[in-house]
């Protein structure tokens, strides 16, 4: 992925700043409240959403269990109808495609659709490099792009600035990339999309190249759609001589008749819309409408590995709508630059680590950045459940273990942070397997229970400093019981024990 | 090797041995065909109304009343240079008389730039979401006429080109020719999540409902 997100803090310590500033959090908190009301009336205006959803699992679903002969006939599709598909195994790969194919063309610039499989892989980075403007045309990545910013929404990537912050970007920056704001431009929303308007046109009517992603792809017939709101991507998509569009291998659908389920679902978990203004749909080339040049850049960079896991796999159902960061409560505190990818929020805490590994600080937090309340599972379009693979990924962080990486396996060592974890388990274990010692533990803990600290020392401090350790009661729950139910054998010799044993298996031996 | 025969390779291995499923039977397709029940009537009133919900100035008129209607939809922006697909019924502007920019092939972006409207058909119009699609049909042009200049008539012949449900829309569409869905103006939500209408596509679009015109299917 970008290697802006290199050397990014775990995502407690990044979190710690995001938390303590109040125009972030009041950002956050406004656009995701609005967002949320809006989104659960336009979804309860459809009847059978439980069944749209679920055939939403079971296309992605099949088309995951299938990709290689999906991927294989839409190549074969689009490539009839005049299109050129190229593969990229990663993200240098699919960048020296794309700069090599805008070189050929003789332009320096391009305009760019939003598209999140671009940013993941630095491409504008990449082009730069090469001496290629890109320029992103997205009201909300321009203002990223014109602040010098990062993306903290997956569909809103400006989501943490509010409206004066804006107006003062525009006011700032634009002069410097081309027409400048308009005088006397106020933090009106309407002003300001007027401002992106006029300060766009004039790019995209002198654009030669045209770079954008896809959400589906339709494999019977070599369609691409992209579903938008503002035009930009209209402009993108036909004025351009060329285009090229990066799409990961996930976003393929087995058939034309599959877009009636995610074009209903789509829309009403994004921007809880019955239907986006625009919606875009292309195959191949068409004679006098629009871009004579058509490539498909087919991107890996960690899906494959992502699939070879059979939990974690479902990540790719994703149709990147954003619901599940709209009703995060870790997302709306902590914001979306905390996760240190371009994928934040309940998905990106599940993706980032398997689409780049768990061998960086901030990969091998994330799958902690959650209270697993199971809110993203439950808008999830295509449902994901993030819970289970949020636990399923803690599990390899903390005890290592078999996994694909570069489409080889390898054993990944236990993380070194959860020694004490590791070591408290064990020693669990140890005590649960031998009640003996379980009950003499226990003894021994409720008569020096007045001497007990009331927080942990050593590595546990981080754990008590923000909960109460329990306490431990007067006696244990199994002498209690065996006084109150006046047995005679009271003894702690080993028959009484198992006899003891014996008749709490039915109830719930606390202590 | 090639990367694609990596990337397939890859995903061999990911997946291990797969046995056959027809893909005609893998999904569960129970959901709603279309939702509610309503006449033909009903269905174009529906139309109308998630359009407007959506900002798109809806006007109603018959096959004899049109072009009077266009006349007074283009002079009340006090249009000059329309734009027009190279197969726009002629007599749908005998009305009006602005000056009629052809498109052809050739017209550069600064001319399409300079048109003050521009008049289309439409392919097809889904009901339930306030949908119009654009298949580029001779009566609608390229998809860069319909997006340039600020101010789109689209005339759809009701009850004929409409249908319920976005499954409706897809069977009746040809995914071979290049399509364009739009619902409302231009818009962006990209403010505070809240959305305000017109930033680069069409800032108004106006949808005329014709009846009494042969049903033209897709």
């Amino acid at each position: 992925m970008s290697g802006t997100y290199l050397g990014m803090p775990a995502f407690p310590a990044a979190a710690r700043d995001a938390v303590r500033d109040p125009t972030l959090r009041a950002n956050l908190r406004h656009a995701t409240h609005t967002i949320r009301e809006k989104r659960a009336k336009a979804v309860a205006e459809l009847d059978d959403w439980a069944r749209l959803r679920e055939a939403g699992r079971q296309i992605k679903d099949h088309t995951l269990r299938h990709l290689g002969d999906h991927l294989v006939r839409l190549e074969e599709k689009v490539t009839a109808a005049g299109g050129t598909v190229h593969w990229a195994a990663d993200a240098d790969e699919a960048n020296r495609i794309v700069t090599d194919l805008v070189r050929a063309t003789g332009e320096r610039e391009v305009v760019k659709v939003k598209s999140m499989a671009t940013q993941e892989i630095g491409l504008n980075e990449a082009l730069e490099a090469a001496g290629i403007r890109a320029y992103e045309t997205d009201l909300a990545e321009l203002i990223v792009q014109l602040g010098e910013d990062r993306p903290s929404h997956i569909l809103v990537p400006a989501i943490h600035r509010n409206r004066g912050e804006i107006r003062d970007i525009f006011a700032r920056e634009m002069e410097r990339w081309g027409r400048p704001a308009p005088d006397g431009l106020t933090d009106a929303p309407a002003e300001l999309a007027e401002a992106a308007r006029l300060h766009l046109r004039e790019k995209f009517l002198r654009a030669k190249v045209g770079v954008s992603g896809a959400n589906f792809m339709v494999a019977e017939t070599g369609t691409m759609v992209i579903v938008e709101s503002e035009g930009n991507g209209r402009m993108c998509l036909t004025l351009p001589e060329t285009l090229i569009s990066v799409v990961g291998i996930e976003k393929v659908v087995p058939t034309w008749r599959d877009l009636e389920v995610f074009l209903q679902t789509l829309p009403r978990s994004s921007t809880a819309e019955r239907m986006n203004p625009y919606t875009s749909m292309w195959t191949g080339t068409t004679d006098g409408d629009g871009p004579a040049a058509f490539h498909l850049v087919l991107l890996d960079n960690g899906r494959t590995d992502t699939l070879a896991d059979d939990v974690g796999r479902q990540a790719l159902r994703c149709i990147r709508c954003s619901a599940c960061l709209n009703v995060c409560p870790v997302y709306e505190r902590a914001g979306g630059h905390a996760y240190g990818s371009v994928y934040p929020g309940p998905i990106g805490a599940i993706l980032s680590p398997q689409l780049r590994g768990t061998a960086s600080e901030i990969d091998a937090s994330l799958p902690y950045a959650s209270s697993l309340c199971g809110a993203c599972y439950e808008v999830c379009p295509v449902a994901i459940d993030i819970p289970e693979v949020l636990v399923h990924l803690r599990e390899r962080v903390v005890q290592g273990g078999e996994f694909t990486r570069h489409g080889a396996k390898t054993t990944l060592r236990p993380a070194r942070g959860h020694a004490a974890e590791r070591a408290a388990m064990r020693a669990a274990g140890l005590v649960f397997a031998r009640p003996g010692l379980l009950r003499a533990g226990q003894r021994l803990a409720a008569r020096t229970r007045r001497a007990h600290p009331r927080t942990l020392p050593g590595p546990g401090r981080a754990w008590s400093a923000t909960r109460d350790l329990p306490t431990v009661p007067k006696e244990p729950f199994r002498d209690w019981w065996q006084r109150t139910q006046g047995h005679t054998t009271g003894s702690a010799d080993a028959s009484g024990a198992a006899s003891a044993e014996g008749r709490t298996d039915d109830g719930k031996a606390g202590a | 090797m090639t990367s694609r025969d990596i990337i397939l390779g890859r995903i061999g291995r990911a997946l291990g041995p797969v046995p056959d499923e027809p893909y005609d039977t893998a999904v569960d397709r129970d959901y709603a065909r279309v939702h509610g029940e309503r006449t033909a009537e009903q269905t174009v009133d529906l139309l109308a109304e998630n359009l407007a919900d959506y900002r798109a100035l809806v006007h109603r008129t018959d096959q004899a009343g049109l072009p009077d209607l266009l006349l007074r939809l283009l002079s009340g922006r006090g249009a000059r240079h329309v734009l027009v697909p190279p197969a726009l019924p002629p007599e749908w502007l005998a009305a009006a008389d602005p000056v009629r920019v052809h498109d052809r092939a050739a017209a550069g972006v600064d001319e399409l730039d300079r048109a003050d409207s521009v008049v289309t058909g439409c392919a097809v119009a889904v009901a339930e979401t306030g949908t119009l699609v654009l298949d580029g049909s001779p009566d609608q042009g390229r998809r860069r006429i319909t997006l340039i200049p600020d101010h789109h008539i689209c005339v759809v012949r009701v009850p004929g080109q409409v249908v319920s449900s976005v499954p409706e829309a897809l069977e009746r569409l040809d995914p071979l020719r290049p399509l364009t869905w739009i619902s409302g103006p231009s818009a962006t939500s990209d403010i505070e999540l809240d959305r305000v209408e017109g930033v680069h596509g069409p800032r108004t679009l106006e949808v005329v409902l014709v009846s009494g015109s042969p049903g033209a299917g897709a």
